[in-house]
């Protein structure tokens, strides 16, 4: 969309002060209550280990560029995607969306000054800073070879590398998303503004509720399950080690208990990001709401019954197996709704062709292929073939980077005039969303054929007919890599010399585009009314 | 907030201090009891008993709203749903009669 002589204006008429300039000094940021400083805090912490987690993987890559393992020996690799998996999924992937984007907006949507629990917030982030760290002393200090998952009973029992220091990361980081998700579920409740009643509210809002849900019931599981394993592997307690009378596939099931729904923490607010986003760029009212906005629920329950399709090929019951199975295939229904939804909103929609859409369409393509081949994995009989394979790491990466990461980054540049009060260069947003979806497909399609054909994960020495593939989801995932870094220097300039923007530069719809870019501390000058429903982008004419 | 105004008084603390006290010698007591098969439903049902108590008066939920009431309850149904399924998995794994490596052979 254009942006007018009148939109500027009006953005330099805004109130001098805004939470970005109130105040200048270290202790002002590092002190801050303010949910929009600690969304900012939170950016920064997570861009850090998203680079560092991405240089891990950049690493598993040029290693199996070769059917040899040449780069590194067999217990390095183990270590180096084991802190790929670990950084990425719980010092990225989870509080990525929630703890940034969704720290920003979700008091702004629902009209209030701030989230319920302002220290509580700043908490969260020192806890999350604290795990971050000793992630990172576990990291330099000799890394962790078990894999994200932590399987007993080698990682209880076996293993010589830093498990007690890494599950005690991911135990403080599940503290620091319990926190936001708590501040979230209080705030959606109790600081709604006039008017804004549960079926008014954005869907971002209805997505960031079901996911606090998820963080507030299942995450205390997966903290109580890596201090059993500490229990164990520190002294000698017998949970898991059949040694000592314990049962390794229990500590599957309190595993997956946490880590599925997992998932649908890190693509449920994605997914929010999405119905936002959509609605913008095809200027209606997203098709359904209430039917969008309660899928949100539906996947938030349906994905804590679905934990046992993890465990086909362990001791599992076939009979626990078959209803598994069956509820994952029900998980489809929700995903659809949102996705049919999406796609009827566009229908008929004034498309803008802005970096917002380009996003939207590559979500909507990766999130679709990721979705479609979990239900190839949901089948009991396909997936003893599947298990283990590069098909499962494609399809999980097509939901957790592909659905997750494209939301997060679209997400960053749909709101970042209001987050930064700067304008990006459109172009660059293309660019890079396009970067994105080609280098993604090129990295990950091919391991959906290598899976198919018996390549097993977390292995770097392999036939050599693997390897035509491998190289080229090698060379995709540097163009992938190219697609991350572009954003990074162009949305980096862009806060030093881009142009100021309007308070509302998209002509969007919310109560964020109401104040000002950036907005003032406690976000609105005056209380805001809510008069109508989300999304009233006036009705589109029939022909 | 409610509960800010109608917590517990000094004397239902001193009182829950004391039924966990009870409730932990007793427990101490149980485990030298040879019980049979209620060995484990003895156990779970006293610290079950005792986490009872610390939901409701300690973490003042019995003073609390009713969404208070709500998420608490939320929690307790996922923790059901988590010992079902995983319940149903190992009440079952003997059903087929056999292992599983009977068919692929």
């Amino acid at each position: 969309m254009a942006i007018t002589e009148q939109d500027v204006q009006a953005s330099e008429d805004a109130p001098s002060v805004n939470y970005l300039n109130n105040g200048y000094g270290l202790k002002s940021w590092l002190l801050t209550k303010d949910h929009k400083r600690i969304a900012v805090l939170y950016i920064i912490s997570i861009s850090i280990f998203f680079a560092l987690g991405g240089l891990f993987a950049s690493l598993v890559r040029f290693e199996l560029m070769t059917p040899e393992g040449d780069l590194m020996s067999s217990d390095t690799y183990n270590k180096v995607f084991s802190m790929h998996g670990i950084i990425m999924v719980f010092f990225f992937l989870v509080p990525s969306i929630p703890a940034t984007i969704g720290n920003f907006l979700v008091p702004i949507m629902v009209g209030a000054k701030d989230l319920a629990f302002p220290r509580i917030n700043l908490l969260s982030w020192y806890v999350y800073v604290v795990a971050g760290i000793l992630g990172t002393i576990a990291v330099v200090g000799g890394g962790v070879d078990t894999g994200w998952t932590f399987y007993t009973p080698y990682s209880s029992t076996y293993s010589n590398s830093n498990v007690i220091l890494a599950a005690m990361a991911a135990f403080m980081a599940g503290f620091s998303s319990i926190l936001t998700g708590l501040n979230f579920v209080v705030t959606i409740h109790t600081m709604r503004a006039p008017g804004m009643t549960w079926f008014r509210l954005p869907l971002f809002v209805w997505s960031h509720y079901a996911t606090s849900i998820i963080m507030l019931l299942g995450t205390p599981v997966i903290a109580i399950t890596l201090v059993l394993l500490m229990l164990e592997r520190g002294f000698g307690f017998g949970f898991f080690d059949p040694n000592l009378g314990g049962d390794p596939v229990l500590f599957q099931h309190l595993f997956w208990f946490y880590s599925h729904p997992a998932v649908y923490i890190m693509i449920l607010p994605s997914m929010g990001v999405m119905s936002e986003m959509v609605a913008a760029v095809a200027r209606k009212r997203v098709f359904g709401y209430e039917f969008v906005a309660f899928s949100s629920v539906a996947i938030a329950i349906l994905g804590f019954l679905v934990w046992g399709h993890h465990m086909f090929v362990s001791s599992q019951s076939t009979y626990a197996g078959m209803v598994f199975s069956i509820i994952t295939f029900l998980v489809a229904v929700p995903s659809a709704i949102k996705t049919f939804n999406w796609t009827a909103t566009l229908y008929k929609g004034s498309i803008v062709y802005d970096t917002s859409m380009f996003y939207v369409y590559g979500y909507l393509g990766l999130f679709l292929v990721g979705g479609l081949t979990g239900l190839f994995l949901s089948s009991m009989g396909l997936d003893i073939h599947l298990h283990d394979t590069y098909f499962v790491v494609a399809h999980f990466h097509y939901i957790m980077v592909g659905g997750q990461v494209m939301g997060y980054l679209g997400g960053m540049h749909f709101w970042w005039p209001k987050i930064t009060g700067k304008m990006f260069p459109d172009i660059c947003g293309k660019i890079s969303a396009l970067l994105v979806f080609l280098g993604f497909n090129f990295t990950f399609f091919p391991q959906f054929i290598l899976g198919y054909m018996g390549m097993p994960r977390r292995y770097h020495v392999y036939p050599e007919e693997f390897q035509i593939l491998n190289v080229a989801s090698s060379l995709g995932a540097s163009l992938l890599a190219l697609g991350y870094l572009v954003p990074g220097v162009y949305l980096t300039w862009s806060i030093f010399k881009g142009p100021k923007a309007p308070d509302n530069p998209w002509g969007a719809k919310g109560l964020e585009w109401e104040t000002t870019s950036p907005p003032p501390t406690f976000n609105f000058e005056e209380t805001p009314v809510v008069t109508e429903e989300a999304y009233q982008y006036g009705q589109i004419e029939e022909h | 907030m409610a509960d800010d105004h109608h917590g517990p008084t000094v004397r239902i603390y001193l009182a829950v201090f004391a039924s966990l006290m009870f409730l932990t010698a007793l427990t101490v007591w149980v485990a030298f009891q040879d019980l049979g098969m209620f060995n484990d439903v003895v156990a779970l049902g006293i610290a079950c008993t005792k986490a009872t108590i610390v939901i409701l008066f300690f973490m003042h939920v019995k003073y609390a709203s009713r969404l208070t009431w709500l998420l608490a309850g939320a929690g307790i149904l996922f923790l059901l749903i988590l010992f079902a399924f995983a319940m149903a998995d190992y009440v079952s794994r003997g059903w087929l009669g056999m292992p599983a490596s009977h068919y692929l052979q």
